[in-house]
């Protein structure tokens, strides 16, 4: 059990000054509470596994410092660091059985049999493997083995923290909805912190409390998914999070009032009456789009209506951008072809500079 | 119905006729000299087991099939561990692991009576570096007239030859195990020879159950190389059953016995394939 800071940055440039553009992650000082459930959300090659590897120890940070409740890690390898790591593919050793699998990072560590025993069938019933610890593991289904390779990591109770990449890959639909269900039990009981390494926001956002986004080798917002939703830092956050994503609008202030090219679209919030920038864009979700009644919001034109099942997605066309919009209700909506009036101008519209949220958001 | 019954013997006919002539044919033909004295084309008596019999009772051969069981399981019993051993100290990736794999591959590309050249040439006490080196140390390597010397050298060409055929495929066997495997053993705290013992080793089942197989049959029958580099002597010492077989069908020209011990030779093989296969089976269904 342990609280992990990051204060790092790692290229795997071998450069003596390597640019920029070489580091997998920039610069970054991170804090994993004790017992938290924490999620690095982000697209591939964002970084998110090197840091993973980093905290396992499977790589040394080219610069800065790992540490465990205060004590310095990083040059310690994997075994010495009280890590537990789930991968992507589940990893079992074949000849074992299930039981033998989850009693082995114990034997490796010379630990007296009656306390290896209780613990495993403390961690077997846990994940629910109590009734299988005799079956062979090879021939186990793919949700079965990934549940073994989590027993591992948890059958240590000295384990720091659990790290997951990507775990449910592999795992049917249904049986990724029951695992994740399992996995925040294990949380709840056994208080462990885990870290769990992702592209998919579905599964970030039902897992976490805390969720890391990341893109390029840094760190854009850590926030609960409700922040991460509402008040997205970053543009690229916005466009990430939430499918589909934010909406952006290029937009400029001109005399307080607030214009898409030549077309006014409403009265500028305080927050941006005096900006003058060209790198300005509003941000709403499609969530949060209104559809206007008439004289009020801007006119804009219905292109497409779809059904999403609960819900629909409309597609608008705002001064030649397309902006999708939200709704429950599909009655009194025009046919496609036909003027919408919408408001993009509400309490969850925000305001981006250079694709980084001016603060304060955009209350209105 | 019947239509397509017929169509289907278009089909078949082919395999039929091709399989006639290089299996059934010629298999027929041993069977007919095994079981026939055959003294001219036009005269022939029909002897039924005679000459099994008399092969059965032939010491020689006994002696050759012993030397023969010796021969395969030694080469098995240091080939196997010997290629599994240089497949694990392989490079995983990079240049030089390229240059090992066509290094290790060379032997495999000889002809098989120029590898009985060159070990002849290499153990020779007064030209070969092997014997010469050896004798200089003050060991005389004598493998034309000392047996044991004999099948010193039998056996280290052979070793030489096919260690790498077993290198080869293991090494492909670990190559096909993914780096995660590694990675999570690392974390368990295993160390080397858990990781060995518990993730190589049975990832390499099939594949070396593939080389035994491989390695007995191509022992079991082995005939060139020896005979290029002893010629099966000294005496009889490294005489193996290939070799007393060409012996006496085209030495002695017993067709009769030779061809009874073909089809002994042949089940022979079969038998000891069937029961390594099933061993194998079962020893990695135990563990």
């Amino acid at each position: 059990m342990a609280k992990i800071e990051l204060k790092l940055a790692h290229t795997y440039s071998t450069a003596a000054n390597p640019s920029p553009d070489d580091y997998a992650l920039v610069q970054l000082d991170l804090t994993f509470e004790q017992g938290g459930a924490y999620a690095l959300l982000g697209p591939s090659g964002c970084g998110k596994s090197t840091m993973l590897n980093i905290i396992s120890g499977l790589l040394r940070p080219s610069q800065g410092r790992v540490l465990f409740d205060g004590r310095d890690v990083t040059l310690l390898k994997p075994s010495e660091r009280n890590i537990a790591q789930v991968f992507q593919f589940p990893v079992v050793y074949d000849t074992m059985t299930v039981g033998q699998n989850l009693a082995f990072p114990l034997r490796t560590r010379r630990i007296e049999q009656r306390k290896i025993d209780a613990r495993v069938s403390l961690i077997a019933e846990i994940l629910g493997l109590s009734s299988d610890l005799n079956l062979i593991a090879a021939n186990l289904p793919a949700d079965m083995k990934q549940k073994i390779s989590l027993g591992r990591g948890l059958v240590r109770d000295d384990v720091a923290a659990v790290l997951l990449d990507e775990p449910l890959t592999v795992i049917d639909p249904l049986l990724k909805w029951q695992l994740r269900q399992k996995l925040k039990e294990v949380h709840r009981e056994l208080n462990v912190t885990l870290v769990y390494v992702t592209h998919d926001q579905v599964e970030a956002m039902s897992f976490a409390d805390k969720v890391i986004v990341m893109s390029h080798g840094k760190i854009l917002q850590v926030g609960t998914p409700e922040e991460l939703f509402e008040d997205p830092h970053h543009t690229f956050v916005g466009t990430f999070v939430g499918s589909p994503g934010m909406n952006f609008v290029e937009v400029q202030v001109r005399g307080g009032e607030l214009f898409k090219g030549d077309n006014p679209i409403g009265t500028a919030p305080d927050l941006v009456k005096r900006e003058t920038s060209s790198a300005l864009k509003l941000g709403v979700r499609p969530e949060h789009v209104a559809i206007a009644a008439d004289q009020t919001g801007v006119e804009a034109k219905l292109k497409r209506i779809q059904s999403l099942g609960g819900y629909y997605l409309l597609t608008v066309d705002l001064y030649g951008q397309e902006v999708f919009v939200r709704t429950d209700r599909p009655d009194h909506l025009p046919e496609p072809g036909a003027p919408l009036r919408i408001d993009v101008l509400g309490p969850y519209t925000r305001f981006f500079k250079n694709d980084i949220k001016l603060p304060f958001g955009g209350h209105l | 119905m019947k239509r397509t019954f017929e169509a289907g013997w278009f089909f078949i006919i082919p395999v039929i006729v091709c399989v006639s002539f290089t299996a059934i044919l010629p298999l027929m033909t041993v069977v007919n000299y095994s079981i026939q004295d055959i003294i001219s084309p036009e005269r022939r008596v029909f002897v039924g087991t005679e000459w099994f019999r008399s092969i059965i009772m032939d010491q020689e051969l006994r002696a050759a099939f012993v030397r023969q069981l010796l021969f395969s399981t030694a080469t098995l019993c240091i080939e196997v561990p010997l290629g599994i051993g240089v497949a694990l100290c392989m490079p995983r990736r990079g240049a030089f692991s390229s240059a090992a794999l066509v290094l290790l591959a060379m032997p495999l590309l000889i002809p098989w009576n120029v590898v009985g050249t060159i070990w002849q040439l290499y153990s020779r006490p007064d030209i070969g570096l092997l014997g010469h080196a050896l004798s200089l140390i003050g060991f005389d390597f004598e493998y034309a007239r000392n047996p044991l010397h004999a099948w010193v050298a039998v056996l280290l060409m052979d070793i030489w030859h096919w260690t790498p055929l077993i290198a080869l495929l293991c090494y492909t066997g670990l190559q096909s195990i993914p780096e995660q495997y590694y990675l999570a053993a690392e974390i368990d705290g295993a160390g080397k020879f858990d990781i060995f013992r518990y993730i190589q080793l049975p990832k390499l089942r099939s594949v070396l159950s593939i080389a035994v197989l491989l390695r007995f049959m191509d022992s079991f029958v082995i005939y060139t190389e020896p005979f290029v580099l002893t010629g099966g002597g000294p005496g009889n010492s490294t005489t193996f059953l290939s070799q007393y077989l060409s012996q006496l069908a085209l030495g002695q020209f017993d067709v009769g016995p030779a061809a009874a011990f073909s089809i002994i030779y042949f089940l022979i093989i079969l038998l000891i394939s069937f029961i390594l296969y099933n061993w194998m089976r079962t020893l990695s269904a135990a563990t």
